[in-house]
C-alpha cells in the first residue's frame, strides 16, 4: 500500500493542489485535508500548503493556528508524524508554536518572485534525509512576507543543533536572519521551508527537480520508520 | 460606555521595514526632523457587558500579538454613545 501524504486546504490556500501534485510525483498518494475538519483520515504525513490563509489577515498563519485541524496536527506532531509547511505553512508553523521565531515582512518590502538556490544544511530531518549535505539545490521563492527571524539565543541554538535545515545562497531574497530558508523542530519531524519545493519537482513547470526530494525524503523515513 | 483598547507593537529590536518606510517618505512632505517610525496596530474590543481587562489580554496573547515578535498594551477607554 502506497504512503499516504495530507494536504491541508484552508481559505486562500494557492498552493494545495501543486502539493498533492509533487506527492503524487514522488510515488505517494495525496489525501486531500480541510482545515475546518479535525479528521487526518489516517494521513501518514501532513503538508501545509502556501498561500494566503485567512486572507493574511492579522498576521500570516495567525488565525489558520486556530482552525480544527491544526488542533489535530499538533497532536500528530508532537507523536512524530512528519509535517512540512511551505511558505504560509511555514508560518502557520511559527504561529503555532510548532517551530520557533516567526515570518516577517521582506527587509526590503518587495514581493520577491524568483528562482532561488538553497544549501541544503541539514539531511537529519524526515524530510531532507535523501540530499547531501551541503547539496545546492534551485527552487522557486515567492512571499512578502518571508523574513525569519528569532532572537539571538534562538538561532544559536537553532545552529548549535543542526535545526537550520536550508540557506539561501547567492543572494538573500527577504533579509532572513543568517540566510535561514528552513528550520526544523528538535526531533526533525517537522520542517518549515520559505520557498517551494512542490513547484519544482519536474522539468517541464519547474527550474529543476530538485525540490522532489522533499517528498521522497519522507516516504524513506516513513518506510524506515514502518 | 466603555471598551478595551489593545495596542499591538512590534518590539523594539525587531525591524520594521513598513515604518522606515513610511519615514522615507516624509522629507518629501518637507519633514525633515522625524528620526523614526514604527508601525503598530490598534484593536478595540467590546464586550457584551464590562469591559474585561484579564480576557482581553488573553485574546491578546494569544491571537492579536505574537510575543516572539511583538508587545502588546491593554487599557479600557471611555467613550460617547454617539461616537458609534
Amino acid at each position: 500500500m502506497s504512503m499516504r501524504i495530507g494536504v491541508v486546504t484552508f481559505p486562500g490556500s494557492l498552493d494545495d493542489r501543486d502539493a498533492q501534485r509533487a506527492v503524487r510525483i514522488a510515488g505517494a498518494e495525496p489525501v486531500a485535508l480541510w482545515h475546518a475538519d479535525s479528521d487526518l483520515r489516517g494521513v501518514d504525513g501532513v503538508i501545509l500548503p502556501g498561500g494566503f490563509s485567512y486572507g493574511d489577515y492579522l498576521r500570516c498563519g495567525a488565525i489558520a493556528r486556530f482552525s480544527a485541524v491544526m488542533d489535530s496536527v499538533v497532536k500528530a506532531a508532537g507523536d512524530g508524524m512528519p509535517v512540512l509547511g511551505i511558505c504560509n505553512g511555514f508560518q502557520i508553523l511559527c504561529e503555532a508554536h510548532l517551530l520557533p521565531g516567526a515570518l516577517t515582512r521582506n527587509e526590503h518590502l518587495h514581493f520577491r518572485n524568483r528562482d532561488q538556490w538553497l544549501r541544503i544544511e541539514s539531511t537529519g530531518s524526515a524530510w531532507t534525509a535523501g540530499y547531501e549535505a551541503g547539496q545546492e539545490i534551485l527552487i522557486p521563492v515567492k512571499n512578502g512576507e518571508g523574513r525569519y527571524v528569532a532572537d539571538g539565543r534562538t538561532l544559536d541554538e537553532l545552529e548549535g543543533s543542526g535545526r537550520i535545515v536550508a540557506r539561501y545562497v547567492r543572494g538573500n531574497p527577504n533579509g532572513s536572519q543568517r540566510d535561514i530558508a528552513a528550520i526544523s523542530n528538535e526531533a526533525g519531524n517537522v520542517v518549515g521551508i520559505m520557498p517551494h519545493p512542490e513547484h519544482a519537482v519536474e522539468a517541464l513547470t519547474g527550474p529543476s527537480v530538485d525540490g522532489l526530494g522533499f517528498f521522497t525524503s519522507v516516504l524513506a523515513h516513513l518506510g524506515a520508520h514502518a | 460606555m466603555a471598551r478595551v483598547v489593545v495596542d499591538v507593537m512590534l518590539k523594539p529590536e525587531i525591524l520594521d521595514p513598513q515604518g522606515q518606510a513610511v519615514a522615507g517618505a516624509l522629507p518629501r512632505l518637507g519633514i525633515g526632523d522625524v528620526r523614526s517610525v514604527r508601525i503598530g496596530r490598534h484593536i478595540e474590543i467590546e464586550f457584551e457587558g464590562e469591559p474585561d481587562l484579564d480576557r482581553a489580554r488573553e485574546i491578546a496573547d494569544k491571537l492579536l500579538a505574537n510575543p516572539v515578535i511583538e508587545d502588546f498594551t491593554v487599557r479600557v477607554e471611555e467613550y460617547e454613545e454617539a461616537d458609534q
